[in-house]
């Protein structure tokens, strides 16, 4: 039987760009340029690999956001992944990580999954919890934050760097991945990669679709409420000397002057 | 006064800074619960007291090494019905944040992770955290549930408050999913004596301009003069110079010391939004133009090859 893998991914402002809040506090989408989470390019590399070494795979990448974000679904199926589905509906406006794990669970449930890989973190939201909290919703292990991965006979193992050891890892499938920015360079999309995407399907579905009631979604059933944002006041200028042949010493200066020395 | 649960992050027993900021912020909140979990746990109970905690809830058992996370939840679930406490923080490490999240849809409340601090309020604790590579500073509470709080490294003093610290055992059913995810084999990390990176009150980091894994040794030798940790930037990492344990930066470790030292390194986005909370800033670089230079409280224009084994002389020299 084929191995369905799901690959979630987020469409997330630019991180080189002016990112900043909306009058709603939630995250602006407006005037910075979007893209596919560039940790979760990660993802859709491992999936590849996985679904190349098995006999017969097939890759779904979901992604819940706004129009726009057809575009990162448009990447990774120019990767190489095989179809995509588009959760949007207006009511996920300014829905919470709790919320969004939510409905990424009922929509892989009804897409039908043996594997879930995900991106370590996205580089807007960066708390790198949704993968466990699929893990949590949908029953099954949790096999997170790996530098290496594999699948075979129906088990997936991985390596797992953590801070004080080095963990490896191991579940049976149905399970919950995720990749570091360590597992591996992602490909970049091949010219006939990127026609042979704008034939692939990408399937719509909408809150009704998968059965969430709106108060359980967006901004007002978000269980976290932001009050203020503010921009960080800029640095003030710093004293900048050019190495005459003391510079080190001048600095030792400086620290000492700090308390550091 | 409301009691407020704290997990312990503890090697053998020997409780990490981190856990003891978190018993600051507690109080500040109610009476610090702590949960320890695992072999040593009966260990931490003196620290944690001369700390704050009220009472040491530990547990041991077999699972919380053999298998990933579910079990140190199911444990820390069962403390919070124990205790019905007002809110739950836990330190912001990888697991801990994994922890915590789960934590949070079994009992169906809201989490704020990467606290950088945290203060009472009307309607529950009030959390700092930055945004956008801390361009921006939030402010958030939790609006259902029982505030679950991960909190950052450095976001606190380590104070000295002495109570009871009364030692009680937890008692844990372990769910039919803890033996989920085995960990068929651990290797420690060889210590380098060094501070752990995103507790050290000064980190001293190299980047692209360090040119080489064997040149790393003067970046390790400043930080030695300094008793500080070591960083590197992605371009180090990437081209293998320096573990990616080590790395600042987005995609690495987001450190907020006393006191940054970069060396050979521009500065990007990516790095910038790993360390641009450190409270002095430092940099030394070739480049005259170079971002990072734009952070800093004292930069020097020059090669680091220059400018560090000087600067490394001259602190050993002051320390006699």
């Amino acid at each position: 039987m084929s191995l369905r893998i799901v690959v979630t991914v987020k469409y997330v402002p630019d991180a080189t760009g002016d990112r900043h809040f909306a009058d709603d506090l939630t995250v602006d989408r407006d005037d910075v340029d979007g893209l596919l989470s560039e940790l979760d390019e990660y993802a859709v590399e491992q999936a590849l690999q996985i679904a190349d070494a098995a006999d017969d795979a097939e890759i779904t990448v979901l992604t819940v956001g706004p129009e726009d974000a057809k575009d990162a679904l448009r990447k990774a199926l120019s990767m190489g992944a095989d179809k995509a589905i588009h959760v949007e509906d207006d009511g996920l406006h300014g829905t919470d990580a709790i919320g969004t794990s939510l409905v990424l669970a009922k929509a892989i449930e009804k897409a039908g999954y043996d594997l879930v890989i995900s991106g370590m973190a996205s580089t807007d939201g960066t708390a790198g919890i949704v993968p466990a909290l699929l893990a949590e919703r949908l029953g099954v292990p949790q096999v997170t934050l790996l530098s290496e991965v594999s699948v075979e006979d129906g088990v997936v193992r991985g390596r797992r760097d953590g801070d004080s050891a080095s963990e490896q890892l191991e579940a049976s499938l149905p399970a919950v991945v995720s990749v570091t920015d360590q597992s591996g360079e992602a490909r970049y999309p091949s010219f006939k990669g990127i026609m042979a995407a704008k034939k692939k399907p990408v399937q719509s579905w909408d809150l009704e679709d998968l059965e969430i009631e709106t108060d359980e979604v967006g901004l007002e059933g978000a269980w976290t409420k932001v009050e203020t944002a503010t921009e960080r006041p800029a640095r003030t200028a710093g004293t900048i000397v050019k190495d005459e042949g003391e510079g080190g010493k001048q600095l030792a200066e400086f620290l000492a002057g700090q308390k550091f020395i | 006064m409301a009691e407020v649960l704290v997990y312990v992050d503890h090697v053998d027993g020997a409780v990490r800074k981190p856990t003891l900021e978190l018993l600051t912020l507690a109080r500040r909140i109610g009476e610090p619960v702590a949960v320890a979990l695992g072999s040593g746990a009966e260990n931490t109970a003196a620290v944690l007291a001369e700390h704050g905690a009220v009472k040491v809830l530990t547990h041991d058992a077999a699972e919380y090494a053999d298998y990933l996370v579910v079990p140190k939840v199911d444990a820390l679930q069962a403390a919070y019905d124990a205790v019905s406490p007002a809110a739950v923080l836990v330190p912001s490490s990888a697991e801990g944040k994994e922890i915590a999240a789960r934590l949070a849809v079994r009992i169906g409340s809201g989490i704020i992770t990467d606290a950088t601090d945290l203060e009472a309020g009307d309607q529950g604790p009030v959390a700092t955290q930055s945004a956008f590579a801390a361009s921006f500073t939030t402010k958030s509470r939790i609006s259902k549930g029982v505030p679950v709080i991960t909190v950052k490294p450095n976001s606190a003093a380590v104070e000295a408050a002495p109570a009871a610290g009364a030692v009680e055992a937890l008692a844990v059913t372990f769910s039919e999913k803890a033996t989920g995810t085995k960990v068929t084999a651990r290797t420690p990390r060889a210590s380098t004596g060094r501070p752990e990176l995103t507790e050290a009150a000064i980190v001293v980091s190299g980047g692209r301009g360090v040119n080489g894994a064997e040149n790393f040794s003067i970046i390790e030798n400043l930080a030695d003069s300094l008793g500080a940790a070591v960083g590197a930037s992605r371009a180090a990492v990437d081209a293998g110079w320096y573990p990616h344990t080590n790395q600042v930066g987005q995609t690495g470790k987001s450190v907020s010391p006393q006191l940054y030292i970069a060396s050979g390194i521009s500065g990007a986005i990516q790095h910038r939004a790993g360390m641009q909370t450190s409270k002095t800033i430092v940099a030394i670089n070739k480049d005259a133009e170079a971002p990072i230079f734009d952070l800093v409280d004292y930069g020097v224009v020059g090669d680091l090859f220059d400018v560090v084994p000087q600067l490394t002389e001259e602190i050993k020299a002051r320390k006699g």
